[in-house]
């Protein structure tokens, strides 16, 4: 039953033939099947690629191999596939996805979204995702001369490709201050404007290993940014945070004051706030920024006034130490000015010069902090240590004190002043 | 492209002030609250009292260009041409005007089939990966998983009954590109790769080796051709040498199964950030509605509604009321796969008296 033919539409490969797929377009939820039923009445390879999908969960086996296929000028953004039923499936043989970087914040303009459908319809398949993990637009579904069409057009049209491989990766961010009253910066704007300064590394992969942004406007995170990213970038405040007294006992009236005790006072994680009658009194030296009360209460209470950034570095998913989570590397910067998108510019271009320069092929950042240490990758990137940075100090006594070691040729150690009472290094960090 | 112009390269994240709706281009960084109006519907307003109502629907995330089409006719229809898309492929309508929410939902549901909802204390959409449907690497599917699990769960998607909001990922191999989340479904090999010696690209050899977490592999001559050995007491099956070379097999139609993790957490709400830990395992990978997977998502949420406490998240709650008891509740059995083993094993052991009895 193999097709030789070049994919010409033949009776075979047109008819779809899928008992087990059909089963999901029962139940209530919107089916993808049922969709790409309707697409495979214009295009051929889609009904191909469901007879495939179906091959799968018939025998639990997957067919598709990955190959590499790259845009004139580009060095990612392609997910090149090759089906291994293209026998059976010429359509299939080549059958490629192409991330697009999406608007930060995946805004759109029906007029835009239009665009993108249809001249990935023209060049493929026009099967859109919206969106893939990786914060990229995917489109799937062209063979290579398609792959090329669809890529001038694309960026004819003011799009461009996203990131794949050893490079910097597509940013992703969070709604913020287009429709969100939590957030502490622009998270739309810094997105754009982070994506566009480094355009280059994201398109040619120079790094060790891949590496994620990801911009959440505040602790809340909906960017997914500190289990999902390299370097995360949150939005939070210094100094007080903002409480309208008369809408904290409108809330008191309306819940009742258990509701506050509950839900309020005793979640809150360093227990900073407390109830004088009907007024919340938060010490804000203690206050870690979790965004919990604000949740409950976000008529009555607001981030503070003097807004900035947490940055913290290490995210990935299992391959190849475990898990890891990210952790602070800069407790608070300003995010405002120029001046500030300088700074942070500066200390990326810092943390990715260490990080490339000593660590190991596919070594992610949070693997490669894992090896070398925190301290030592501190002292790489020039950043002083802060407590901040810890959960709590060291519990291990085998420490190699420089200061105190003796040196090799005067025999002594170098405890002028004493190093036990020194004046703290300015802890103000990047 | 036979000498044709190239169109402009590097031109980066499109410019988002041309895709605002004009309520938030107007009020972009001047929203003063929100409110949840029902589930599926947010109100945004703003400081200069300026509305915004939000209404929330399911997609399937893998489009066709005509449902992408539809989707926008509805949004010039009653949203001035704009729209966005959640994190969780959710598509949000916006309008200013509250009377216009109702004709706006009767079309999402009549003309999309898409269902409102995935706000609050709800199940949102399931963030998913490629699997058969493009990956080249999974052992089992992903959209259709989803698919099977939110036609399940749609009146949790449709309602806000729970503590606090519930994300669910799902991964088709163990590279795991799916989230960490609340509860998370995840492929597991059960025997260290096949290795078609035949077929070893020799160039990769030394970043095959490099690539075992473990060191479990090895450079052998099989039949006088360069390839590698596998350890086997060593190997842990994680399949990270099947991501960089196909010829080391991990996967198993036969043998794979699914598992399932709990209590992953993002957010820095209350406590901090969280991964996720094994709950069940052994699943059948069963295409093309994986029932038992369902059965056993379901029975982790029932109880997690009834027993947990406002604004816990699953792992909050689950570690206010200890382990054994997440596990007594839920009926699964606690096993020695559940004891963590590794370097940093012993900090996850009980180091204290604190037992409930
Ligand atoms: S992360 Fe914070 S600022 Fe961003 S959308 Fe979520 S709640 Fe709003
Ligand atoms: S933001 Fe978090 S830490 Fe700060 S007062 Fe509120 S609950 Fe406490
Ligand atoms: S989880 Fe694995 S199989 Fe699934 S899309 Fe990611 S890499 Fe591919
Ligand atoms: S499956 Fe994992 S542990 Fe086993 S040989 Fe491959 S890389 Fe090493």
């Amino acid at each position: 039953m193999a097709e030789k033919n070049q994919g010409d539409n033949s009776p075979d490969t047109k008819e779809l033939n899928t008992p087990l797929l059909d089963e999901l377009e029962e139940g209530p939820w919107p089916s993808f099947v049922t969709d790409l039923k309707a697409l495979s009445r214009k295009k051929p390879q889609v009904a191909q690629l469901l007879n495939q999908l179906e091959e799968s969960y018939e025998d639990r086996w997957n067919y598709w191999t990955g190959t590499v296929l790259n845009v004139s000028g580009y060095g990612g953004g392609v997910i090149a596939r090759l089906s291994e039923k293209k026998d059976k499936y010429p359509d299939l043989a080549q059958f490629h996805t192409i991330r697009i970087i999406a608007p930060p914040g995946f805004v759109y303009s029906t007029k835009a979204l239009r665009n993108l459908a249809e001249i990935c319809e023209k060049h493929g398949t026009g099967i859109l995702q919206l969106h893939g993990l990786t914060g990229d637009i995917l489109a799937l579904g062209f063979d290579d001369e398609g792959t090329f069409a669809a890529a001038e057009d694309l960026m004819e049209n003011g799009w461009d490709l996203g990131g794949s491989g050893a490079a910097l990766r597509t940013m992703q961010c969070c709604v913020g201050q287009a429709r969100c009253e939590m957030a502490c910066f622009d998270t739309m704007k810094t997105t754009r404007s982070l994506t566009n300064h480094y355009i280059s590394l994201l398109h040619r992969p120079e790094f060790m290993y891949k590496f994620k942004i990801k911009i959440s406007g505040c602790a809340n995170d909906c960017a997914n940014a500190m289990i999902g990213a390299d370097m995360p970038i949150m939005g939070t405040w210094r100094g007080p945070m903002q409480i309208e007294q008369a809408k904290v006992a409108e809330f008191i009236d309306e819940k009742g004051v258990e509701y506050v005790i509950d839900n309020v006072i005793t979640r809150c994680p360093t227990r900073c706030i407390s109830l004088k009658g009907k007024e919340l009194v938060v010490d804000h030296e203690d206050c870690v920024r979790c965004m919990h009360c604000i949740n409950v209460m976000h008529k009555a209470l607001k981030p503070g006034k003097e807004r900035g950034i947490t940055i913290c570095l290490g995210a990935k998913r299992t391959l190849k130490i475990g898990d890891t989570m990210s952790s602070v590397i800069v407790p608070f910067m300003p995010l405002e000015t120029e001046e500030d998108f300088e700074k942070l510019t500066d200390l990326i271009d810092r943390i990715w010069d260490f990080w490339n320069d000593n660590s190991m092929d596919h070594e992610r950042i949070g693997e490669f902090i894992a090896r070398v240490g925190l301290a030592t990758f501190l002292e790489g990137v020039g950043l002083e240590p802060d407590p901040r940075m810890v959960d709590r100090p060291r519990t291990s006594p085998y420490i190699k004190f420089e200061e105190l070691a003796p040196g090799p040729f005067e025999g002594e150690q170098k405890q002028e002043p004493p190093v036990w009472n020194r004046e703290p290094e300015s802890s103000e960090s990047a | 492209m036979n000498g044709t112009k190239l169109a402009p390269r590097d031109q980066g994240a499109p410019d988002y002030t041309k895709f605002l709706h004009p309520a938030m281009a107007r009020n972009y960084g001047k929203w003063d609250y929100h409110e949840r109006i029902r589930p599926g519907v947010l109100l945004y307003v703003a400081e200069n009292g300026d509305t915004l109502y939000t209404v929330r629907a399911g997609s399937p995330r893998t489009m066709s260009p005509d449902l992408i089409r539809k989707i926008c006719d509805i949004a010039d229809r009653y949203c001035q041409g704009y729209l966005r898309f959640s994190m969780r492929t959710n598509v949000e309508f916006m309008v200013e005007d509250e009377a216009d929410v109702e004709p706006l939902i009767e079309a999402i549901k009549t003309e999309l089939g898409f269902p409102i909802g995935g706000t609050g204390p709800s199940i949102s959409n399931i963030a998913h990966t490629q699997g058969w449907l493009h990956c080249n690497l999974p052992g089992t599917d992903a959209a259709g998983a989803v698919k099977a699990l939110m036609d399940d769960l749609i009146e949790e998607f449709e309602n806000e009954r729970f503590p606090n909001r519930v994300k669910i990922a799902t991964s088709c191999c163990q590279i795991n590109c799916g989230r960490h989340a609340d509860i998370a479904i995840i492929v597991q090999h059960h025997h260290p790769p096949r290795i078609d010696h035949t077929n070893m690209q020799i160039c990769e050899l030394p970043k095959v080796v490099a690539i075992c977490p473990v060191a479990a592999i090895r450079p052998a001559v099989v039949d006088g051709n360069p390839s590698v050995e596998v350890v086997e007491e060593k190997c842990m099956y994680c399949g990270a040498c099947h991501g960089q070379c196909p010829s080391m097999e991990i996967r198993d139609a036969d043998t794979d199964t699914l598992s399932i993790w709990v209590g992953g957490k993002g957010s820095n709400a209350r406590t901090g950030p969280s991964l996720m830990k094994l709950a069940v395992w052994g699943l059948p990978n069963n295409p093309p509605r994986w029932p038992e997977v369902s059965a056993a998502v379901r029975r982790i949420l029932e109880t997690y509604k009834e027993e947990g406490k406002d604004w816990e998240r699953v792992g909050e709650w689950i570690e206010r009321i200890g382990w054994q008891r997440f596990f007594e509740k839920t009926g699964f059995p606690f096993t020695k796969y559940h004891i963590e083993d590794g370097p940093q094993a012993m900090w996850t052991y009980n180091r204290s008296t604190h037992v409930r009895i």
